[in-house]
């Protein structure tokens, strides 16, 4: 208590003499970002729904969009950058045997199955990783997003058991180093946590869609799944597409059309 | 009581300082890995669970020590186990406690740990995991120490020790059935789904625990002289014997149903555990040790006449733990990991930091029980006058 009261007495004291309040350390680059911080009017225009779902064009999901758009998802959300296999990932491909492992048949269209495809959370309508976690750091919205309380989590990683598609990832360090750049309009997480795609819970909250979405260029289609008038809904009323591991009985959200 | 741990021969302390210097050297580790994360363990965004919580399972069953003396005990009324209960006990409370060493050194935000209770939240398999263990561990505290002070004082024991003596045995099944349930309820992780993980956990526990526990009192007699009776040893070890053989015939029904139903997401663990995957064969030389030794020790054990000899009773139960630790503390884990959710591997192995932070709880366990069982023993000699063989003298036949 006492040294944080010198503390503060010092930097105001520094602060009253008038040397360049921006540069304190403390304040960092506060002013330089608190341009795109957003408002209570942006708030009132929060996207909402009563089952957030996503369908994937995987014919238009080339190496080059998936990459595009896990760069666009990993800077929005300070993902770090780690080699290996300790690595974090929100967003990132994979080849079919990989994305549907209990699917391989031995003769397949050879297009499909030379795809690429994205991989994220699947947001599960009964996620596992909700029911096994001990402190609700991991939790569903009514809206269906599954999401982590990143101060709340212990770091025991029973929802890694839990995931059936291998979506979470663990800071088994502190990732702040490894964050090439920085967004400081979302946390970054501190070591010993456990972190997923979010389906950009925070950019929905002022109207904006998720930011792979916007990436994408129309591949990926995001929407209300309980709306039937939905782009989704229309989507997949068009076209054939499935989920990965149904018979894990945690129904996905999100929907591949091959 | 206490105080009978204050004082000790040379060896006592001796023994007391090894451990302790163990414990220092995995603290630094521990402290390293505090500092720097995780990421100085094998554990990987794969593998996510290794070596640590293996530990923590395995010793989950040797808690079991004690039920197997208590539950016949209590409820048979088999007195021959009357020496042996209290150190089958104890050695459940330094079990429970290297348990929850385990869970400590093995989450990544240590001091959030109360969020557990902070949070309570019924539906993790996990919170009920941290109320029937340290149920356990205050059940046998309690049982253990307040019957030893009685028997001290040379009087009955009163009827609520007896009756938390057999809500423990109550107990010590749902620890092992609670742990099952951590593995068990999960979809996508072939090995650990499966409706029988329970009963194997029983199995492996009646086996692996009583096992422990023969084989340190026999080291125990050696040390000191303290005789917890032959037919009290052969009793067990049949015990044992039996709990092994149910462990095994568990074993192979998971065998049958994944190979014979060809379902191969249950088949690849299996494949990569004693064949190996893709040329990745760590494990296959540990799973077949296991596979020799599990069934080798039974050569020792069946037998009536050999497993009555000491010596093979040893050289038997060695095997046999060595066998099960095999099976629970290193291939359970692996195997249920491996392949990952896109049935590809990734190899893990522990690291040798996460090696020296388990010997830390490992020796921590062990300073627990020589201090329980050193004041276990001081008390029976007191009681009995010096005679640690627990013969009665001729005059008072």
């Amino acid at each position: 208590m006492k040294s944080n009261r010198r503390e503060f007495l010092k930097l105001a004291a520094v602060s009253a003499m008038g040397i360049g309040a921006a540069r304190l350390g403390f304040l960092g680059d506060a002013p330089a970002f608190a341009e795109g911080v957003p408002t209570v009017a942006n708030f009132e225009e929060g996207l909402k729904a009563k089952h957030w779902g996503m369908a994937i064009h995987t014919a238009k999901m080339t190496p080059d969009m998936i990459a595009k758009c896990r760069k666009a998802c990993h800077t929005e959300h300070n993902v770090p950058d780690i080699a290996g296999p300790k690595e974090i990932k929100w967003f990132w491909g994979a080849n079919y045997e990989e994305t549907f492992p209990t699917e391989h048949g031995h003769y397949l269209s050879e297009e499909v199955e030379h795809r690429q495809f994205p991989l994220l959370c699947n947001q599960c309508e009964a996620p596992m990783c909700v029911k096994v976690c001990p402190t609700q750091a991991t939790f569903q919205r009514p809206d269906g997003i599954v999401m982590m309380d990143f101060h709340r989590c212990i770091g025991c990683r029973y929802c890694m058991a839990g995931c059936p598609f291998g979506a979470r990832s663990f800071n088994f360090q502190d990732p702040r180093p490894f964050i090439k750049s920085f967004n400081p309009h979302f946390p970054t997480r501190m070591r010993g946590v456990v972190e997923k795609c979010n389906f950009c819970a925070e950019r929905l909250a002022v109207g904006k869609l998720p930011v792979c979405v916007e990436a994408a260029e129309g591949a990926l289609v995001f929407g209300d799944l309980s709306d039937e008038q939905s782009d989704i809904r229309k989507a997949l009323r068009e076209h054939f597409a499935i989920r990965r591991k149904p018979d894990a009985g945690t129904s996905p959200s999100v929907y591949y059309i091959l | 009581m206490l105080e009978k741990a204050l004082k000790g021969s040379p060896r006592y302390w001796g023994t007391l300082i090894a451990l302790g210097l163990v414990v220092a050297l995995g603290l630094g580790f521990w402290l390293y890995q505090l500092t720097f994360g995780m990421k100085i363990t094998g554990l990987n965004r794969d593998v996510s669970w290794g070596f640590y919580i293996a530990q923590f399972t395995y010793l989950v069953g040797v808690a079991a020590s004690a039920v197997m003396l208590v539950l016949p005990y209590y409820f048979h009324h088999y007195k021959e186990f009357s020496k042996m209960i209290i150190l089958g006990e104890f050695l459940a409370i330094a079990a429970v406690v290297m348990c929850l060493g385990f869970i400590v050194v093995d989450i990544g935000q240590p001091q959030r740990m109360l969020n557990v209770l902070l949070n309570a939240t019924p539906n993790s398999v996990l919170f009920w995991d941290m109320v029937v263990l340290n149920g356990y561990l205050f059940l046998n505290i309690i049982v253990g120490w307040t019957s030893l002070q009685y028997f001290k004082n040379d009087m009955t024991p009163p009827k609520w020790v007896k009756i938390l003596a057999i809500v423990s045995v109550i107990w010590a099944f749902s620890i092992h059935t609670v742990t099952a349930f951590l593995y068990a309820g999960l979809p996508g992780r072939h090995y650990f789904l499966t409706a029988i993980m329970a009963a194997r956990f029983l199995a492996s526990a009646f086996c692996s625990g009583p096992a422990i526990l023969l084989l340190l009192t026999l080291c125990l007699r050696r040390l000191t002289g303290f005789d917890p009776g032959q037919k009290a040893i052969n009793r067990l070890a049949v015990i044992i014997t039996y709990a092994m053989c149910v462990n095994i015939f568990f074993f192979l029904l998971e065998v049958f149903t994944s190979f014979y139903s060809n379902m191969p997401g249950h088949i690849a663990p299996f494949k990569y555990l004693f064949t190996g995957i893709d040329g990745h064969n760590m494990m296959v030389p540990f799973m077949w040790t296991a596979v020799v030794l599990g069934l080798g020790c039974l050569l020792f054990l069946i037998p009536t006449p050999i497993r009555q000899n000491t010596t093979a009773l040893t050289i038997g139960l060695v095997m046999l733990v060595i066998a099960s630790w095999i099976d629970k503390g290193l291939g359970l884990l692996i195997g249920g990991f491996t392949p990952n959710p896109f049935e590809t591997v990734t190899v893990y192995s522990p690291t040798v930091p996460e090696i020296m932070i388990s010997l830390m709880v490992f020796a921590l366990g062990g300073i627990v029980l020589t201090v329980l069982w050193k004041i276990a023993i001081e008390v029976r000699c007191e009681v009995e006058g010096g005679n640690l063989s627990m013969v009665p003298p001729p005059a008072a036949e």
